[in-house]
């Protein structure tokens, strides 16, 4: 079998591991190299979340995608940093130092899946594996001009990604073109039993950038408070661009706009409150003290293992479920996201695809955002697709300031294809 | 408002052990989101959403699982093919 060699020079820390040599295969992505991000298990190579509290963790399994990704004859080269446990929008949070912006190394490059799109901007892979519980594939892409996708939920396994909020969570391709997104996806949406909401519903296309009579719609709340006037500026430009090569533009409202991130960051901290009450110490990572009394050793623990904000949305997800507020967030949390579902579903009735802006802004400089509130409010463009589970990409449609600004596209449930499509028609049409 | 007392309280509860003097900073961070979610209060009780949810569970058969030793590779603490964990009682 032809092995890769892969030694990079790391220069902005976009990998926790790196393989010097890979195993390839025949297949369709034959000698490719490709970065994983570190919360998907990887069979013999440490995943550590970018957390202290899984120093040493050697999974014995593949996540179904590895598996996928080896059959088709790809090499795993490294795995990327990301903010511990998928718990940021900077890849700062990470035990193993912030990864830089290749586009301006004194920028954040985004996150969670920071060092995935950090190592395609850099040239060090053609393509990576990210994963987006609430923009984590589409932030870092706008921020450093690539494309990252987060197909429909359930499209894609999650057996083996190490969970943070599971009815939020997706993995998804990302590289430096619509057409390797597009081939990713022919490889990641085979059928797995072992996940409980995997759909049998693969991914057989080839895009096709003809967009004549397409109905995009595009929600003023998405160009509203907040957003960077030359951010949307830039994006409307990209819009436009869409609407000259034959598509309509619709203007729209979505009115569960309004408590979208709020009803994300309840859902998601009382999902994380849960899921990661797996690190104990006992089973893998650092080992607990057997001598102590349990709260006690797994107290311990946790104090030294996890970073603060990962204690704070546990913290926060645990107040959330609590008796006397359950009612008052999580219970209201779910009706506001049956909203914005509802929201989506009317307006698939008369668009074909939404578009807006993926981020708000363009990229933070590295230790700007210090207080979580205002790097939670950040998020509010890209949770509404995941709180929905409906699919969204993010592709480069020029600069403001000189830094890359990225264009979401958002379709219907399983039509991966159409959004797929639409980006590719955007970036022929910029080639053009 | 949430005090620096119950942050202390729900800290143990989610067996996070956080130090002393973290207290003030997270209580104070923690008001301020909790703030922001007060937006939640405007949102109405609506319907339950889904309705055609199927069951996917799979038949009560004994399929192939990891073997022993790697599920126990990636401890230090263990005995006779057993996790050894704290004392509970």
């Amino acid at each position: 079998m032809p092995t890769l060699t892969f030694s990079p020079k790391d220069r902005y820390n976009a990998f926790i591991t790196t393989l010097n040599e890979a195993g390839t295969g025949p297949g369709k992505l034959s000698g490719i190299g490709i970065a994983v991000k570190d919360n998907i298990s990887t069979s013999g190579i440490p995943t550590t979340c970018a957390s202290r509290i899984l120093e040493g963790y050697i999974p014995p399994f593949d996540a179904h995608v590895v598996t996928l990704l080896k059959k088709a004859g790809a090499g795993i080269v490294g795995k990327t940093n990301m903010d511990e446990f998928g718990m940021g929008t900077t890849t700062e949070n990470s035990a193993f130092g912030p990864t830089k912006n290749p586009a301006d190394p004194s920028r954040v490059p985004g996150g969670s899946s920071g060092g995935s799109a950090a190592a395609i901007a850099a040239g060090m892979v053609r393509m990576a594996l990210g994963t987006d519980t609430g923009g984590s594939i589409r932030c870092p892409a706008a921020f450093c001009g690539i494309v990252g996708h987060k197909p429909t939920y359930g499209r894609v396994s999650r057996y083996g990604l190490i969970a943070y909020a599971n009815s939020l969570e997706q993995i998804g391709p990302m590289a430096r073109t619509v057409s390797d997104i597009s081939l990713l996806m022919e490889i990641l949406t085979a059928y797995d039993p072992r996940d409980s909401t995997s759909i049998n519903c693969p991914y057989a296309h080839t895009p096709d950038p003809d967009v004549h009579g397409l109905k995009i719609g595009v929600p003023e709340e998405y160009f509203g408070e907040g957003v960077d006037p030359r951010v949307a500026s830039v994006v409307w430009e990209g819009i436009s661009l869409l609407e000259r090569k034959g598509a309509e533009i619709i203007t729209c409202r979505m009115p569960s706009m309004a408590y979208a991130l709020a009803a994300y960051y309840v859902t998601c901290t009382s999902e994380a409150s849960s899921n990661l009450a797996r690190f104990d110490g006992v089973r893998y990572g650092h080992p607990a003290d057997t001598k102590l009394q349990w709260h006690e050793s797994f107290q311990d623990r946790r104090r030294n293992g996890f970073g603060t904000e990962v204690k704070r949305r546990i913290m926060l997800g645990t107040f959330a479920l609590s008796s006397g507020y359950y009612g008052k967030y999580y219970a209201k949390a779910q009706a506001a996201r049956q909203q914005v579902r509802t929201d989506f579903l009317r307006l698939f009735r008369s668009v074909d695809v939404i578009a807006g802006p993926t981020m708000p802004t363009v990229a933070f400089r590295l230790g700007e955002k210090t207080d979580p509130l205002s790097m939670y409010l950040s998020d509010i463009l890209t949770v509404p697709a995941n709180l929905a589970g409906i699919p969204a990409i993010s592709v480069p449609c020029g600069t403001s300031e000189g830094l890359p600004v990225g264009l979401q596209i958002m379709g219907p449930h399983f039509r991966d294809e159409r959004v797929i499509d639409v980006a590719y028609a955007y970036e022929l049409g910029v080639a053009r | 408002m949430v005090s620096e007392k119950d942050v202390a309280h729900i800290a143990g509860l989610a067996d996070i052990g956080i130090e002393k003097e973290e207290l003030a900073e997270f209580t104070g961070r923690f008001n301020e989101i909790l703030d922001y979610f007060d937006i939640l209060d405007q949102v109405e009780p609506g319907s339950r959403g889904e309705t055609d949810l199927v069951n996917v569970f799979r038949d009560d058969v004994v399929e192939a699982s990891l073997p022993e030793d790697e599920v126990l590779a990636n401890t230090r603490e263990k005995e006779d093919g057993f996790f050894r964990a704290p004392r509970v009682m």
